[in-house]
Order: C-alpha cells, then sequence, then structure tokens
C-alpha cells in the first residue's frame, strides 16, 4: 500500500482508457484505490466486464467440464481400474501358481516319502532273507558237524573195544619176554595166562 | 504504471464484441480462461493418451490428480457423492491451473476476479441446491434443521443455519478471490521496491537486497497459496456436496 500512495500520483497520468465506463463519477483525489484509474472503479470490481467474464467463464468452463466428463474422466478412471483389474488378475495368478508350486511340493513329498518306504520294505525284505538264509546254513553246517561227531565217536569206541580186546595177548607176551629175560627160563604159556588173567581180575 | 500493483488486474478488450447492448468483449481475461481450459485440457489429454499400464510421469500427475480429488470427494461426501465427481474434478483443475498461470510474469490472473471466483461458487451452491431439492424434496430443508436442539433454541439455531447457508457462495468465492489478489498486490509491491530502490543508486541497491529476498520467498509461498486455494475449494465443494446428498446427516 505504501507504494501504491507513492505511485497515486502518476497513475492518473496514465489512465486506462478501456475501464473507463460511461457516466462513471471521476475522482482524482489520488488516496483511495478506486480513483487511481481511469474506470474510477477497482478492477476486480468493475462491473462493466462482469456480463463478459460471465461468458466466457461459461464458455470456457463449460468447454472444460465436458470434456473432463465425456473425455478424461472415464479415461483415467478406466487406466486406474485396467490397473486395478490387472494387479487383481496378477496376484490370483500368483496365487494360483503358489498353489500349484505347493502341490507339486506336497506330490514330491508325498512320493519322496513313498520311495523311502519302498526302500526301507525292500531293506527290510533283505535281510530278511539273508538272516533265514544264513540260520538254514548253520544248521545244515551244525547238523554235518553234529554227524562227523558221531561217526568219530562210533570210531572211538571201535578203536578202544579192539584195544581192550588185544590186551591180554599184549601181555602174555611182555611177560614171557620179561620172564625170559629174568630168569632165562621158559614160562609155559599156561602158567603166563593164568598170571595175566590173575593181574586182570586183580586190577 | 509499471509500479502500480493494481494494473495487473485491469481488464482490456481484445476483441470487442457487444451483443443486444451488452459488452461481451473477448478480453485478456478471456484469453486467460481459454489459455487455462486448453493447458489444464491438453495436459491432461495428453497425458493420459498412451493409457500405459505403468504410467510415465506426466501420466503419474494426472493420475494422482485424479485419485487426490476422487479420495477427498468420497471421504467428504462418501460414495454417493462420486457421480459429482467430474464437477469437483473441472473445478479444482480449472482453479488449480488458472492459479498457477498467474504466477507467471504478464500473464492475468482470473481468479482474482471476484466475479469468476463468485461465479464458480455460485455453480457449486446452486448444484448443492437443485441437486439436494430433486433428491430429498423437501426433506432437503432438514439441513437446516439439526437434530437434538431443545424447541426453545430451534427458531434461532434455523436461523443460524440458513445464514451460514446463504453465506457459503460468499465465503467460497471470496477466500479464493481474496487470497489471489492479496497475494498478487503483495507480490508487485515488493517487487516494486527493489526496481525503486535499485534506481536509487549504490546504496539503494544495496538496500534492495531485503525486498528482493522478500519477493523470492513471497513467489514461494504464491506457489503455495495457488495449490492450497484450488485445494481449500474442491475441499469445500465435497463438504456441500455432502449436504446435497446427505442433508439430515450433520
Amino acid at each position: 500500500m505504501f507504494v501504491t500512495s507513492a505511485y497515486a500520483q502518476t497513475a492518473p497520468a496514465a489512465t486506462d482508457q478501456n475501464a473507463a465506463p460511461a457516466g462513471e463519477v471521476h475522482t482524482e483525489t489520488g488516496v483511495a484505490h478506486e480513483a487511481e484509474h481511469g474506470g474510477g472503479v477497482f478492477p476486480p470490481f468493475d462491473s462493466t466486464h462482469f456480463a463478459s467474464q460471465l461468458l466466457w467463464l461459461v464458455i470456457t468452463f463449460g468447454l472444460f467440464y465436458l470434456l473432463m466428463k465425456k473425455v478424461i474422466v472415464p479415461r483415467v478412471g478406466g487406466i486406474l481400474e485396467h490397473r486395478h483389474d490387472r494387479i487383481a488378475q496378477d496376484l490370483d495368478e500368483a496365487a494360483r501358481l503358489k498353489a500349484e508350486a505347493d502341490a507339486a511340493v506336497e506330490t514330491y513329498e508325498r512320493e519322496l516319502a513313498a520311495a523311502r518306504a519302498k526302500g526301507n520294505a525292500i531293506a527290510e525284505s533283505a535281510r530278511e532273507e539273508a538272516k533265514t538264509k544264513a540260520a538254514a546254513d548253520r544248521a545244515a553246517i551244525e547238523a554235518e558237524l553234529s554227524e562227523k561227531l558221531s561217526a568219530a565217536e562210533t570210531r572211538i569206541a571201535e578203536i578202544k573195544a579192539q584195544a581192550f580186546a588185544e590186551v591180554g595177548q599184549i601181555a602174555e607176551e611182555t611177560a614171557s619176554a620179561i620172564v625170559d629175560q629174568l630168569i632165562g627160563a621158559k614160562a609155559t604159556g599156561d602158567d603166563i595166562k593164568a598170571a595175566v588173567a590173575a593181574a586182570k581180575t586183580g586190577a | 504504471m509499471a509500479n502500480d500493483p493494481i494494473h495487473q488486474f485491469q481488464i482490456s478488450k481484445i476483441v470487442p464484441i457487444e451483443i443486444g447492448g451488452i459488452d461481451f468483449s473477448f478480453t485478456n481475461a478471456s484469453l486467460f480462461m481459454v489459455a487455462t481450459v486448453a493447458c489444464a485440457a491438453g495436459f491432461l489429454y495428453f497425458a493420459t493418451s498412451q493409457r500405459g499400464l505403468i504410467p510415465g510421469r506426466a501420466q503419474s500427475v494426472a493420475e494422482m490428480s485424479y485419485e487426490f480429488i476422487a479420495g477427498m470427494l468420497r471421504e467428504g461426501a462418501g460414495s454417493q457423492g462420486m457421480k459429482f465427481f467430474p464437477l469437483v474434478f473441472s473445478l479444482f483443475m480449472f482453479v488449480l491451473t488458472a492459479n498457477l498461470l498467474g504466477m507467471f510474469p504478464y500473464f492475468y490472473t482470473v481468479t482474482s476476479q471476484i466475479i469468476v471466483t463468485f461465479a464458480l461458487a455460485l455453480l457449486v451452491i446452486g448444484t448443492v441446491v437443485v441437486y439436494g431439492f430433486y433428491k430429498h424434496g423437501l426433506h432437503f430443508l432438514q439441513l437446516f434443521v439439526p437434530s437434538g436442539v431443545p424447541g426453545a433454541l430451534l427458531p434461532l439455531v434455523v436461523a443460524i443455519e440458513v445464514i451460514s447457508f446463504l453465506s457459503r457462495p460468499v465465503s467460497l468465492s471470496v477466500r479464493l478471490f481474496a487470497n489471489m489478489l492479496a497475494g498478487h498486490i503483495t507480490l508487485k509491491v515488493f517487487a516494486g521496491f527493489v526496481t525503486s530502490l535499485g534506481a536509487l543508486g549504490a546504496l539503494g541497491v544495496g538496500g534492495a537486497i531485503l525486498p528482493l529476498i522478500m519477493t523470492v520467498a513471497l513467489t514461494g509461498l504464491e506457489f503455495l497459496v495457488a495449490f492450497l486455494q484450488a485445494y481449500v475449494f474442491a475441499v469445500l465443494t465435497c463438504m456441500y456436496l455432502n449436504d446435497a446428498v446427505h442433508p439430515g446427516g450433520h
């Protein structure tokens, strides 16, 4: 406002001719804003231009409103909706893919578990088989061994019996030889026999 | 004249037109109304012409302004108020573009004319009244009768409500008009200090630094005001439209 008053003196010298309405009282006091211009009215309140302002506002804003309503708003709304739909669709697609991946993982796990179970079963049966075979082998070998053992025992018994049978004869021969050596006389077979028999029974 | 802060609001005829004795001349104000519409519509049209799924910079701005106003209206007037979206969006874009164009030196500020802002405010209030009566009939008058007021106070409250309703177009238009007018005058005054002090010689040039800083700061402030007033205009429009959609709900 300071500058306004300071330049107020120069203002009337260069009045705006366009703003001069007919019949307007023109005061040149230079104090109020209304007096600084040729029109004598503060331009925003100058009613001479109201009709033109309104007309052009109606034309321009009306066109602008129609353009917004018919073109821009549907277009931007369409863009945003399209994007929204696309994002929702992409999210759905992602969810579907995730479900698929989950299903695949589940199948894989299931198959893995089945394979593991099958592997275990195979190992188990192999072990069983091996165990059975080992037991059978052992039984066979044991039977064979016991057979051999009994054969050996029989043979021992035979030999023993034979040995016992031959003991008397050996003792007679030995006694005869000992008597011969000791006294140089031949003992008769019967004597020796009787002596051996006596010794055997005495023993 | 160059330093007269009021001169920027002077209307000058470009193409004189007179119909039926009334002056409908195409003036500098009309020119800038056309420029405002051309800029706003042109920007929105070309920014969105690609219809990109992934928006570019310009399309982002257009979409942001759309969603900004859409959110504002949905919050202010509910989903039923969305049928007024083209109107609110047009008002916001028009006022914002007019305000921002006015920030260019030598450009005319359309919204610094009371008749323009008053016409826009009347458009809003007219829409509220017409739609309110069309949709709710005489129920629309419930707007002036708040519920839960004791009977003795009712005439007083109704009178206050009516006055407040009638003052809406005035406050809506004067707020925008006065902000733009005062801002541009202040800017011009401080800028005028710079030139007049600069003319005084070396000391004056030194002294002109302060108003120069002020001018720069005020320019920034004016850009803020330009946006803020468009925003306020749009917000109040949404609030008033809410009365038309839900007259008993306040």
